[in-house]
């Protein structure tokens, strides 16, 4: 994020949208987000000048056009790529990329890991519905094995990336999960990847109606959300369940986190984990929770440790340190000349 | 020995050995001495991929050829007159190019039953019949350094390292060529290792006073090559790839944009990347990337927001970039792409040089998808090509494709130094903050040029977005309209089409503007070519040389200037494809003279097609 003059009057959900009619298949998980988005951008002081949404290509891909800001609907998988080349060239804009598990995972996976790494003060967020939706429906790196798809009439065999552990496994200094359908805990987390300066990657589960309706169910249906969602927050204990009695406890022997119960086999709430946001081994262990069917999926910031400085900025403190000091005609006459008379 | 001295119009000495023995290092100090006697020069470094080849072996040789005269020089010479060989791989792979009674200087020392078996010799070729031909200089050069560093101190190794410097001097001694900038140059290089440096200047300092002072076989002449009557000026040396990243920083400044190049390391396009990462001073943001598209996908955010994207590589890097290269024409941003050709098709000889990515050029990326195509012919003419880039680029909203090669990236020529005031700016204007009531509409074209409008991020009320999927005509918002495709397809092309009217008409380099046959050449083959007409006119031959700089589009008068001539050789580094495409835009009997050997062609294999073309 970056220090922009405030707009003048505050603007409203209306000046971020834009004139183009949505054409995401109805129900789509990804109206919300970008109801969200529209919502959050004037609450956070954004412009319309200074915001730019980069996306690369799949379904969450066209988002930028239904934005009233600037907006670059690039090519598969190089969304980071380009985006790094905008901060380069101006490091003042406040940059939203939109990817999702097939863009940013697999095709664009080598960018994403570099624009994570490098820190590049941007804001990614990886629209996770585990499936290709704009190519009709096969599996994607984050799909279960076993998916079964028009190119895995069979069954998918490969094992399944976890964004969140990809994104901290490659240097990520912030890394953040919600869902589509959260519209209070959705802001929240916008705006704590806004505020960040260096790479936020914000991964959201959103469902694709048309080819991989309710693979997010067992985490995101009402039902069950209470038991399936860990809502973290920094310095907060993490207790979560229907009863709000089951709690995180760090298993040492095992160095695991497991779920207990506050109040049986003599557990008390001293026992239960405390968020801690800086702690990297910690949100290492927060991305993989979840994967066992009692454990619930860590959401909200999981990890936020902003480093000195960003990258864009770093690049050109090297070169504000040089400008000016010499002239092209000092160069190209330096060195040895002779004259020809 | 007083030695006379014998005036000569011009020279051309290879200096070859192993890998390690520092040949590169050698011809270059060579080339900056003679450089400021004001002699005309063209240099070819000739050296292996590997880093550091096995020892002793015959794909471990480096080589620097220099050819240097007190004339108008335009090849690095098709004979060396003077072959230095460090070892006898450098022998083994040099000596058949060496001119019939040219002088061989060896090193005797290096000749040890291992390294001879290892060039593939059961024994010494010296002083066998095998040297008749030549005149031959054999010294134990190893032994004679290591005498004349010994006071300094260093090990064995290290005093052998000297070797090159001793044989430049002998060298600079044989050509009356000054020391002196050679010493200023090892004391700047080890001044905080003077032992070393002191080493070395001794070194330089026996060879060159073995020449003066030793028992040489009479016949071993000394030389003198004088300044080359040339335009008055300040001039130093300048290789392809500074020339090349001097121009980028210039046509940066004219157009009033900061530049952003992204690149990947490749050779032989590195030296772009590491010379304008150097330029900070001038406000040149670069980035080396994680891969080819990465480094162009940054160029064109970066172009995006309002800088001049760049980006620099070699065939198979381009390949990679072909995607985006789609995108920035799609979006018509503008952006420099400098393409560094290297023998190919795949890995290929990267080290060698080839121009065989005129195709990929023309026709690459999916989709009709016309770019500008511009090629430079010199090491110093890189500069100027490169500020034409630039304008075409901003100026009609374009990737434009530079083509230089591997040749010309790391030869070196004298280079008069140009007036930057006096270059004409081509200032950029972004499209500013609509008026009450006025929306702002990207593919808003200029009716000249047909480029959009560029608005940029920052800017009030010209936010809009842009992408690769087609955009309506009119508005600039996707469209999938079949009419609209048409149109935008046609639009572009006419807007790449219409640089031919704003580039110079075809000019002849040499000859008749009609006649009976013309070699047409583009890129580095300029120099040979140029030297083969010039000869077959002597000898007079009616022959004409035209060398095209713009590609695509072409100068709007080449039909009609081609159609002149009675016949057409097309004399390319590649298997003939400008040939291939003067025939498709203008039908005309366009004979292909090829040569892939990952070599520059020698003036006398393109006299000989001349001579064959006229008499036929």
């Amino acid at each position: 994020m970056n220090e922009m003059t405030a707009p003048a009057e505050k603007l409203t959900i209306k000046d971020f949208t834009s004139d183009q009619e949505v054409r995401w298949c109805p129900g789509c998980g990804d109206y919300a987000i970008l109801k969200c988005m529209q919502r959050t951008l004037p609450e956070l002081g954004a412009t319309r000048e200074n915001t730019v949404f980069v996306s690369g290509i799949g379904c969450s891909s066209r988002f930028p056009y239904y934005m009233d800001t600037y907006g670059f609907h690039t090519i598969h998988g190089r969304a980071p790529a380009v985006a790094t080349g905008v901060k380069l060239a101006n490091p003042e804009l406040d940059v939203w990329m939109i990817t999702g598990d097939g863009d940013g995972l697999s095709i664009g996976g080598n960018h994403m890991m570099h624009v994570l790494r490098r820190d590049v003060d941007i804001n990614i967020l990886l629209f996770n519905n585990k499936i290709y939706g704009l190519t009709k429906g096969q599996y994607s790196p984050t799909s279960e094995p076993g998916t079964r798809a028009p190119s895995t009439p069979q069954g998918s065999i490969d094992p399944t990336l976890n964004p969140i552990s990809f994104a901290l496994g490659s240097g990520a200094r912030f890394a953040a999960r919600t869902v589509d359908t959260a519209l209070k805990h959705m802001p929240g987390v916008f705006t704590r990847a806004h505020g960040f300066k260096g790479a936020s990657f914000v991964e959201i589960l959103q469902n694709c109606i048309v080819y991989n309706d309710a693979t997010w169910a067992d985490v995101t249906s009402k039902s069950v959300a209470k038991d399936k969602q860990l809502l973290l927050e920094h310095g907060e204990k993490m207790i979560f369940g229907a009863e709000a009695n089951k709690g995180i406890r760090l298993n040492a022997k095992a160095f695991a986190l497991e779920v207990v119960t506050v109040g049986e086999d003599g557990i008390t709430e001293d026992d239960v984990l405390t968020h801690d946001e800086t702690n990297l081994q910690l949100a290492r262990m927060l991305a993989e929770l979840g994967a066992q069917p009692n454990e619930p999926m860590a959401m909200g910031v999981l990890y936020a440790a902003p480093a000195e400085t960003t990258y864009a900025d770093a690049v050109h403190a090297q070169v504000n340190e040089y400008k000016g000091k010499r002239t092209l005609k000092d160069m190209i006459y330096s060195g040895q000349t002779w004259e020809v008379s | 020995m007083a030695s006379e001295i014998q005036e000569l119009e011009s020279a051309v000495v290879r200096f070859a050995g192993d890998s390690g023995d520092g040949m590169q290092l050698t011809g270059s100090q060579f080339t900056s001495s003679t450089a400021l006697e004001g002699s005309d020069l063209a240099t070819f470094p000739d050296f292996p991929a590997e880093i550091r080849a096995p020892v002793g072996t015959t794909f471990g040789v480096s080589a620097f050829q220099i050819n240097f005269g007190g004339r108008s020089i335009k090849t690095v010479g098709d004979q060396p007159d003077v072959l230095v060989a460090m070892n006898p791989a450098a022998l083994k792979t040099n000596l058949g190019n060496l001119r019939s009674g040219g002088l061989l200087v060896v090193d005797t020392g290096a000749f040890t039953k291992r390294n001879l078996q290892k060039a593939g010799y059961e024994e010494s070729p010296l002083g066998t019949p095998m040297m008749d031909d030549y005149q031959v200089i054999d010294l134990d050069i190893s032994k004679q350094t290591l005498e004349a560093v010994k006071e300094h101190g260093l090990g064995n190794k290290e005093a052998l390292r000297c070797k090159n410097m001793w044989t430049l001097g002998l060298v600079l001694w044989m050509f009356s060529r000054k020391r002196k900038p050679v010493v200023d140059w090892l004391n700047g290089k080890f001044a905080k290792l003077p032992e070393i440096a002191a080493s070395n200047v001794a070194a330089l300092n026996a060879g060159h006073a073995f020449g003066e002072t030793a028992e040489l076989a009479a016949h071993i002449k000394r030389y003198h090559i004088g300044a080359n009557k040339t335009d008055p000026g300040t001039y130093r040396t300048v290789t392809g790839s500074q020339a090349l990243s001097w121009g980028i920083a210039a046509g940066g400044e004219l157009a009033g944009l900061n530049v952003v190049l992204g690149s990947y390391p490749i050779t032989p396009a590195s030296p772009i990347l590491h010379t304008l990462s150097g330029m900070k001073e001038m406000g040149i943001v670069t980035f080396q990337a994680e891969d080819e598209i990465a480094a162009i996908c940054a160029a064109i955010g970066a172009s995006f927001a309002g800088s001049l994207g760049v980006t620099s590589s070699s065939g198979p890097g381009i390949a990679l970039k072909m995607e985006a290269m789609g995108l920035a024409i799609s979006t018509e941003l503008p952006l420099v792409v400098i393409n560094s050709q290297r023998g190919g098709p795949s890995t290929g000889l990267p080290t060698k040089t080839e121009q065989s990515d005129l195709y990929q050029a023309i026709y690459g990326r999916n989709g009709d998808a016309p770019l500008p195509v511009i090629a430079t012919r010199s090491p110093g003419d890189c500069f100027e090509v490169a500020i034409e880039a630039c304008r075409l680029a901003v100026k009609y909203m374009t990737p434009v494709m530079l083509l230089t090669d591997g040749f010309i990236a790391n030869a070196a020529e004298p280079w008069m130094l140009p007036d930057l005031d006096a270059l004409e700016p081509f200032k950029v204007e972004f499209a500013e903050t609509p008026g009450e009531g006025e929306t702002y509409n990207p593919f808003k074209r200029d009716e000249t040029t047909l480029a959009r409008n560029w608005g940029i991020p920052g800017v009030p009320g010209t936010e809009h977005r842009i992408g690769g999927i087609e955009k309506s005509y009119d508005t600039g918002h996707i469209s999938y309209d079949a009419d609209n495709h048409q149109k935008m397809t046609d639009t572009r092309f006419a807007k790449i089409n219409g640089i031919a009217n704003d580039i110079p008409l075809q000019e002849v380099e040499q000859g008749e503007k009609n006649g009976n046959l013309v070699v047409v050449g583009w890129g580095s083959t300029f120099g040979p070519i140029s030297e083969a007409v010039k000869a077959a006119r002597a000898d007079g031959l009616s022959v004409s040389h035209v060398h095209i700089k713009y590609l695509n589009p072409f100068p709007r008068n080449l039909g009609e200037l081609l159609k002149g001539y009675d016949k057409v050789l097309v004399p390319e580094m590649n298997a003939g494809q400008l040939k291939t495409v003067l025939r498709d835009k203008f039908l005309i009997d366009a004979k292909p003279l090829n040569q892939v050997s990952g070599l520059p062609f020698k003036i006398v294999d393109i006299l000989s097609a001349i001579r064959a073309e006229v008499s036929a």
